[in-house]
């Protein structure tokens, strides 16, 4: 790993004033994915700024029917707190699900979604309950938010602060996990929420995406069956050593049925 | 360079570090504790899992810088007065490791385990080490040893 100045601000503020006064400076969640890829000089940030001493980014509140969850909560936070649990326990059994418990007690919902591995759990979450990202600077809907692998909507040097889940009448996860590193070959969330039928795929392609035909199929009938058929093509899916890009085409909807399996 | 603060196994130490200064080199190159091991690049094996206050966690994947003001735990801290603790009397009893490369690893995890989950499910406990990698032993003895060690521990 390359040298690089260290950074511990107490405030939203220090960190984004940190972050801006150098082009090559990064912030540090967990550290759970930049410091694996500094250690493989991936990265090189000039200066880290380490989110962890500023205290309003952890937690889970409940906010107007809504959940916010500070991007600093860590996935075992979220898996094991009571009101998650009650409210979202689909949200609650994704983030626990993810990694291995000493991965789980450091990554953060802010660095899973900000990094946007196209094989992480979260996105799936975000897209699959329309959640709002709330920034230093505005807020993104989460339909907005993924943009590409590793490309999210965040400007140069923006900080997330906590996500807003919308509390759903029901909602599920299945997820595929690759057998060594447990990331998502294929993941789907399967909600009602607001009154949308909504299915959001994680895993699969380069960035999170919502399936239509799925999501009108469901609005019909909420059933696993009314899922029967709707194949999704391989064209643009993820191939690698771990899966064809058919295979993953073909798991989505094996996942999206078991989502919805799970809920009946 | 950077100067951190922390309780290790009891006892404060400070040391100047360069920032990149990983958590695990601290212990092993700065402290002499070369119980907690490395056993790949990639955050994956857990044979370097040490307890951050109280929690489990990967020396491997954690700066020096980022553990300022904790307490941290390793398998040099685990044994009191010379007396193995039951978890790794218990590995020694089972057979719960052969080489004993992700041994370090495997007892820091499973304690974590138990102060969860005192008494896990032999699922539970294969579940809990999906971040510990086993090269020789195939994990039963593992598992038997965490069983008989969760035990002794809530009798
Ligand atoms: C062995 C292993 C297994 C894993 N398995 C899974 C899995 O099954 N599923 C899964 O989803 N993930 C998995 N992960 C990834 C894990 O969830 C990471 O914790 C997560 O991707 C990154 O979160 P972090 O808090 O560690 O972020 P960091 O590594 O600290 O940061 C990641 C990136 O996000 C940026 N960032 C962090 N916080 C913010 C913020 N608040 N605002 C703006 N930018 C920010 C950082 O600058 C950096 O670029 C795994 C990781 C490992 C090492
Ligand atoms: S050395 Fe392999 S996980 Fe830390
Ligand atoms: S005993 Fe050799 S790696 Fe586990």
């Amino acid at each position: 790993m390359y040298n690089f100045d260290y950074h511990r601000p107490n405030s939203v503020d220090d960190a984004v004033r940190a972050r801006g006064g150098s082009e090559d400076a990064t912030f540090l969640a967990g550290g759970m994915t930049l410091l694996p890829t500094m250690k493989q000089r991936l990265a090189s940030p000039s200066d880290i700024v380490d989110l962890s001493a500023i205290q309003d980014m952890t937690g889970v509140c409940e906010d107007d029917g809504r959940l916010a969850i500070g991007a600093m909560t860590t996935h075992a936070s979220v898996a094991s707190d009571p009101l998650v649990n009650q409210k979202i326990p689909a949200l609650a059994k994704l983030a626990g699900g993810i990694g291995d418990p000493q991965v789980r007690n450091r990554g953060t919902l802010g660095g899973s979604i900000a990094n946007a591995d196209p094989s992480a759990d979260y996105p799936a979450a975000v897209l699959g309950l329309g959640a709002t990202v709330k920034t230093n600077k505005r807020e993104i809907s989460g339909d907005d938010f993924f943009v590409d692998m590793f490309e999210t909507a965040l400007e140069e040097g923006e900080l997330i602060l906590s996500v807003n889940f919308p509390v759903p009448d029901k909602a599920a996860y299945a997820k595929f996990p690759n057998p060594a590193s447990r990331y998502a070959m294929v993941g789907v969330f399967v909600a009602q929420v607001g009154g949308e039928t909504r299915v959001a795929v994680t895993g699969a392609a380069p960035s999170a995406f919502r399936v239509s035909e799925m999501e009108a199929a469901l609005s019909n009938s909420f059933s696993a069956d009314a899922l029967r058929g709707i194949n999704i093509p391989a064209d643009g899916m993820n191939s690698d050593l771990h899966g064809s890009a058919e295979y993953r085409a073909h798991l989505v909807n094996v996942m999206a049925r078991r989502a919805v399996e799970s809920l009946s | 360079m950077l100067t951190v603060s922390m309780t290790v196994n009891g006892k404060e130490v400070t040391k100047t570090v360069d920032p990149r200064t990983l958590l695990v080199t601290f212990l092993r190159e700065h402290l002499n504790l070369t119980g907690t091991h490395v056993g790949c690049d990639t955050s994956q094996c857990g044979a370097c899992v040490v307890h951050v206050n109280g929690q489990s966690a990967k020396a491997c994947t954690m700066l020096a810088a980022q553990v300022e003001g904790a307490d941290v735990t390793t398998i040099e801290g685990v044994a009191k007065n010379g007396d193995l603790h039951p978890m790794q009397a218990a590995f020694k009893e089972h057979h719960g490791l052969q080489c004993g490369y992700c041994t370090p690893g495997m007892v820091m995890s499973a304690l974590d385990l138990l102060k969860h989950n005192p008494d896990p499910s032999d699922e539970e406990v294969r579940h809990w080490l999906e971040g510990n990698i086993c090269r020789c032993t195939g994990y039963q003895n593992i598992v038997k040893a965490i069983q008989s060690a969760a035990q002794e521990m809530r009798s």
